[in-house]
């Protein structure tokens, strides 16, 4: 019997951008960071506190995609067709300011009225994701 | 200073820019009472909409800080001086003792098991990454 989700991944435009964005801007915490071979990087990373492994990968990875995939991925992400889900807050108008003050993109500020305040923003690469505030 | 009848917007950056000075000064001798004069709240309003908001106390949201600070530089290689002079303990002993009571091990201990651990990944790093993508990315090959 399958017990939970232990690693989820989202595409990337690139890697090191990436990490300083979720690291950095987001808050989240390094879970892995290790070397694989040569050029290689295994870099997982999730909100403070939490099991499941945000596995960060970068599209332009030759040993995973073919050359015309890695463009056609690099193509979609670039016109924001990926959104992967759904951060939950404590506080998302708190959550918002402080975000916004570290110079997160939002498509949508939270707005209160009408049920759980949500806001919307985009990673450094243009995936999309809900922020809303824990029930 | 009454701020109980200011916009909810208002209150929140004054908490959050708080936070954020928390953030950037965590290693200094961070005197929370007067972040909250700064703040133009009275102590208690201050840690209540802090509480609320962040769900932790301000001190309690220090000291979880710097306790990350300390594993994270003690994780890349300081020794556990240095990581005690960086984040501005008063003395090491008062470091361990906090350091201990909440990530249960000694600062040490922690230091040593987790450099022993980066060693065992840099000679199998395949052991630590879910088979699935070690397949995918081509990594056994």
């Amino acid at each position: 019997m399958i017990s939970k989700l232990s690693h989820v991944s989202f595409f990337v435009l690139d890697l090191h951008s990436a990490r300083d964005f979720y690291v950095n801007k987001l808050g989240f915490e390094v879970k892995m960071d290790i070397p694989v071979g040569e050029k290689g990087l295994w870099l997982t990373v999730a909100p403070k506190g939490q099991d499941i492994e945000i596995t960060l990968i970068p599209v332009d990875n030759e040993m995973m995609f073919k050359k015309d995939t890695s463009e056609k991925l690099a193509e979609l992400i670039k016109a924001r067709a990926f959104g992967f889900g759904v951060f939950e807050c404590a506080d998302v108008y708190a959550t918002y300011e402080e975000l916004k003050n570290k110079g997160v993109e939002f498509i949508k500020a939270p707005k209160e009225g009408g049920g759980i305040p949500e806001a919307i923003i985009r990673d450094d690469s243009g995936n999309f994701f809900g922020l809303c505030q824990a029930k | 200073m009454n701020t109980e009848n200011y916009p909810k917007i208002y209150l929140y950056k004054r908490i959050v820019e708080a936070k954020l000075f928390i953030d950037k000064h965590y290693a200094d001798n961070i005197d929370i009472d007067a972040i909250a004069r700064e703040a133009c709240f009275s102590k208690f309003h201050f840690l209540r909409l802090f509480r609320q908001i962040y769900q932790v106390t301000p001190h309690k949201y220090l000291t979880m800080l710097r306790l990350q600070k300390a594993k994270e530089l003690l994780q890349s290689g300081a020794s556990v001086t240095e990581t005690c002079g960086i984040l501005g303990f008063e003395s090491m002993s008062s470091f361990n003792k906090l350091f201990k009571r909440h990530i249960k091990l000694a600062p040490s201990v922690y230091a040593t098991r987790r450099r022993d651990q980066r060693s065992d990944m840099k000679k199998h790093p395949l052991n630590y990454v879910p088979l699935c993508f070690v397949d995918y990315m081509g990594w056994d090959k």
